[in-house]
């Protein structure tokens, strides 16, 4: 599976992803600047976390609006896998690709720890290699994660099975402690949490080598 | 001309920027405030000579970028 990491002036996430992205697949990511306006031919793209462009006008705003998000939209639609993670989400809902929005949260703090998670959908290609295993720790680290939407797109989302992933004791004042969500197609994923940052022993936990390894499984 | 556009969260949705402001004001003796919401303002310099037609563009710069109408509302101003 060939795959590409999106980086953008203060990503600070990229290099997380691209170790993550080798470690699991066996072949190094493109790292793909965000000047870019064509996304080289691959298989899976991570929008990685961190701050893209200071997080000015609103988190995300800007880099949606980067030359190569809008190819990245355009080949989502047509079918490419992507996932957002953090910074990566925020962008991934400006672009419209995604439902809703991640406002402040509403404790008033960056909140910065591991986190438990619930898988609430293990039949995604995001998802589907933890079987049985509802229960995950990914770190998070971020200030607006707080995510909102109309109760009309909430209903939707439920009821399509479109929320993968919960929190457990929720950080950030999230409607229906919602972490992550994918698309109607299923092949666009946005969460906060790092399953990138939850790789390696040294990295406190192992629990997102199963969120790459159901992209990879995807493509055997 | 001049644009002046004030984003401000929507009616409904939760601002808690705004509930601490309301909360600190409460503490320091301004007991009259009901309620805060916290906005931002950003003002553009245009070369634009037709107020209407840079009325329309400056809508076009809200939709596609400014607010994020998903969960905040704006309300365009031409100075000229």
């Amino acid at each position: 599976m060939k795959s590409a990491v999106i980086v953008f002036p203060a990503s600070n996430c990229d290099r997380d992803a691209q170790t993550a992205l080798a470690k699991i697949t066996g072949r190094d990511p493109l790292m793909v600047w965000h000047e870019e306006t064509e996304l080289p031919q691959v298989d899976f793209v991570v929008i990685p976390g961190g701050f893209s462009y200071g997080d000015y006008l609103r988190s995300g705003a800007i880099a949606a609006r980067s030359p190569i998000v809008q190819d990245i939209v355009k080949k989502a639609k047509n079918g490419l896998p992507v996932a957002g993670f953090c910074n990566g989400f925020q962008i991934l809902t400006e672009s419209g690709l995604l439902p809703g929005a991640l406002m402040r949260n509403k404790g008033l703090k960056f909140v910065c720890r591991p986190q438990k998670l619930k898988i609430a959908n293990s039949d995604s290609m995001f998802t589907k290699a933890y079987g049985d295993e509802t229960d995950v720790t990914y770190p998070i680290a971020h200030f607006d994660g707080n995510y909102y939407a109309d109760d009309a797109t909430i209903s939707q989302l439920e009821k399509s099975g479109r929320v993968l992933f919960r929190y457990v004791d929720n950080p950030n004042g999230s409607m229906k402690d919602i972490a992550g969500i994918c698309n109607e197609a299923g092949n666009v994923l946005g969460m906060m949490p790092h399953p990138e940052r939850a790789v390696d022993p040294l990295h406190g936990g192992t629990d997102g080598i199963k969120l790459f390894k159901s992209v990879l499984e995807s493509f055997r | 001309m001049k644009a002046v556009i004030h984003i401000g969260l929507k009616q409904g949705v939760l601002d808690p920027q705004g509930r601490t402001i309301a909360r600190s004001l409460a503490h320091l003796g301004f007991e009259d405030v009901v309620a805060a919401r916290q906005g931002k303002t950003i003002e553009l310099d245009l070369k634009y000579k037709d107020k209407s037609i840079a009325e329309t563009k400056v809508k076009e710069m809200c939709e596609q970028l400014l607010a994020n109408t998903v969960i905040e509302n704006y309300e365009i101003e031409i100075v000229e």
